[in-house]
């Protein structure tokens, strides 16, 4: 620690120059916390429960609809335990732009298919109980201040009543909490019976379905059994992990996961050529001082280490800077009002940036500090 | 003075040195079959004309380059077949350079820049900090400690450069035109300088220069020319 303020007071030799390379390290980990916020809500819900569900949806098309009745048809196929379906709702509370999804589903089956929806017991009752009862997560909770006991009315852009109304009314019987940190907890669940009774078109049709696989079953298997079961009927079915089915909904707005990699390499592509760029001129500026450290005594190793430690001093520096700053923009939240509902940095994104930091702080001094290492003092000292 | 003799127990024994640059497919000869004995407690000039050696050999004492051939003996230590790591090792312990150029990092203050050869002792801080102190002391440089090189005249400077050659009591003070740089005043002030630290503290000094004023001061001179030592100048 002793070299400290050496390494130190080279970084501080030309500070215009030290302080342009450190911003701009510390831009490039910001975009990078943004960009994993955005892939993290892209691409959240897939990782624990996922891996046992698979999405059964129509051949052609996510909007396509599925008869009611392949639910018993699914779960007499080896592998798969069990099968509910949901619907795509397209409601709007107040103002479209305050975007969250509402699905009628079972809600027995549904709450069974997905243990990570934590409600109270008493709450689960009441939503059995009361057909036009819905149960709404904590996130779309609080930002509408909607209560136990609400009505809420929902304008859905699909379906319309027998009325000929598009305009439907739930009564809030339970606020649900996530398990986990990436469940989602903005939508809406209700009830499919009342639904179905009340809606005008598509009686005994649904969205899509979710089938859980069998512990001991594959489930790349099971997929194929299930679209072999319904080939050739008139309502053919493509099956896809959970995950798989979250991206394909993603990639309705585009491939942005992958446009954000793209714009992260770009990125670190140019920091490396920036950082890379600032630390060997600065080795070579001064090539006789290095020179002289070597005369004095400072062994191959110990050059080799105080360049390096510069080169990761600042990465390092600028990579804290960045995440921390990234960590504190996207703690509030989703910023698109509702599209992004698993908007955060996550931990482990956190920690692959520090560790890139010093990937980059190495990589960037290595050839500088072999450069000052393989420097022959009696040359050095020469030039003037 | 520079008999084959047997080893006899000087500071510097240097035999039958040769050093061979090679430039592109040229061989530069440098030294050729020199011998070279400096007691301990000399203060030793050495002199010649410019491109004649002189740093060459200098460097070969201070353990910076390897010769092509002969021995180099230190303390009775042969350093012309350590490696380079062991050299490195080897240089801290015991020796000290004064260069004309380059003496000083412009980032660090005068006190930081006598602390460096320190840094690669065992010293605790405290013990590094009264050191350096002594040493600032011993160059009458105390009252500038804290001022950063471009802040210091170039006597000044070089003092610092010395503080720092001397800073961890090193065996040998190698100096190469530590006046090459400096006015007639500044340079004789460092002249002084390095003549009391010779004679009151009994350092052994070899200083390479062209100027003849400033081999006056020495103990001894002797003449580098065509690869070889002389007594006296060969014109
Ligand atoms: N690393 C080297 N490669 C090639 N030639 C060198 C090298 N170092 C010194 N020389 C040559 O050796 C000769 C002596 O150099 P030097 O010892 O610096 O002379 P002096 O210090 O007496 O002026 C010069 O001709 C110089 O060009
Ligand atoms: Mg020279």
């Amino acid at each position: 620690m002793k070299f400290l303020h050496l390494i130190w007071a080279n970084l501080r030799r030309k500070k215009t120059r030290t302080v342009l390379t450190l911003l701009s390290i510390v831009v490039a980990f910001v975009l990078y916390g943004f960009l994993s916020a955005i892939k993290q809500a892209l691409t959240g819900g897939v990782s624990l429960e996922g891996a046992n569900r698979l999405i059964v949806r129509h051949k052609v098309s996510i909007i396509q609809l599925l008869p009611e009745s392949y639910k018993q048809r699914m779960e007499k196929i080896p592998g798969v335990a069990s099968a509910t379906h949901q619907t795509w709702f397209g409601g709007i509370y107040q103002d479209p732009k305050k975007f969250f999804m509402q699905n009628p589903v079972v809600p027995e089956e549904f709450l069974k298919m997905h243990p990570e929806i934590i409600l109270a017991p008493e709450q689960r009752q009441a939503w059995l109980t009361t057909r036009t009862g819905a149960i709404v997560g904590r996130k779309t909770a609080e930002r509408f201040e909607w209560k136990i006991g609400d009505k809420v009315p929902i304008q859905s852009s699909i379906w319309s009543k027998k009325d000929g109304s598009y305009l439907w009314e739930f009564d809030i019987v339970g606020i649900f909490e996530g398990r986990d940190k990436n469940t989602d907890t903005t939508p809406m669940f209700f009830r499919y019976d009342f639904f179905d009774e009340a809606r005008r078109g598509g009686t005994g049709q649904v969205g899509w379905y979710t089938v859980r696989v069998q512990d001991t079953a594959r489930p790349a298997e099971v997929a194929k059994l299930v679209d072999a079961e319904f080939e050739n009927s008139s309502y053919e079915t493509k099956t896809e992990a959970e995950g798989a089915f979250v991206q394909a909904w993603a990639k309705q707005i585009g491939d942005i996961a992958l446009i954000t990699a793209s714009i992260l390499g770009a990125v670190f592509f140019t920091i490396l050529l920036v950082t890379g760029n600032t630390i060997s001129q600065s080795v070579r500026e001064r090539t006789g001082e290095l020179g002289l450290l070597k005369a004095i005594g400072f062994t191959n190793a110990q050059m080799l280490a105080l360049v390096l430690a510069e080169s990761c001093l600042l990465a390092v520096l600028g990579g804290v800077l960045g995440l921390g700053a990234a960590w504190l923009l996207t703690s509030h939240g989703d910023p698109t009002g509702g599209m992004l509902p698993l908007y955060f940095f996550p931990a482990r994104d956190v920690l692959a940036g520090l560790a890139m930091s010093v990937a980059l702080g190495l990589v960037t001094g290595l050839f500088p500090a072999l450069q000052a290492m393989r420097l022959r003092v009696a040359d050095s000292l020469r030039r003037i | 003075m520079s008999e084959q003799a047997t080893g006899n127990g000087a500071l510097v024994d240097i035999r039958g040195v040769e050093k061979v640059f090679r430039r592109g497919a040229e061989d530069i000869q440098v030294l050729k079959d020199l011998n070279l004995e400096v007691p301990a407690g000399e203060f030793l000039a050495l002199m010649g004309p410019s491109g004649s050696g002189k740093s060459t050999l200098l460097n070969l004492i201070g353990g910076l380059d390897h010769p092509t051939r002969g021995t180099v003996s230190i303390a009775g230590e042969r350093i012309d077949q350590l490696s380079d790591h062991r050299l490195a090792a080897w240089r801290a312990r015991h020796v000290g350079f004064v260069f004309q150029l380059y003496n000083l990092l412009p980032v660090l203050t005068a006190e930081r820049n006598v602390e460096l050869p320190l840094l690669l002792t065992h010293l605790s801080k405290a013990e590094r900090r009264a050191h350096v102190a002594t040493a600032l002391a011993a160059v009458g440089l105390e009252h500038r400690a804290k001022h950063y090189p471009r802040q210091l005249s170039g006597g000044e400077q070089q003092r610092a450069g010395i503080a720092r050659g001397i800073v961890t009591d090193p065996t040998l003070l190698l100096c190469d035109e530590p006046t090459g740089d400096l006015d007639r005043k500044a340079g004789d002030e460092i002249l002084g300088l390095l003549q009391a630290l010779n004679r009151e503290h009994g350092k052994t000094i070899i200083m390479v220069t062209h100027d003849p004023h400033a081999s006056a001061r020495a103990s001894r001179t002797v003449y580098l020319n065509k690869g070889q030592l002389t007594r006296e100048p060969n014109d």
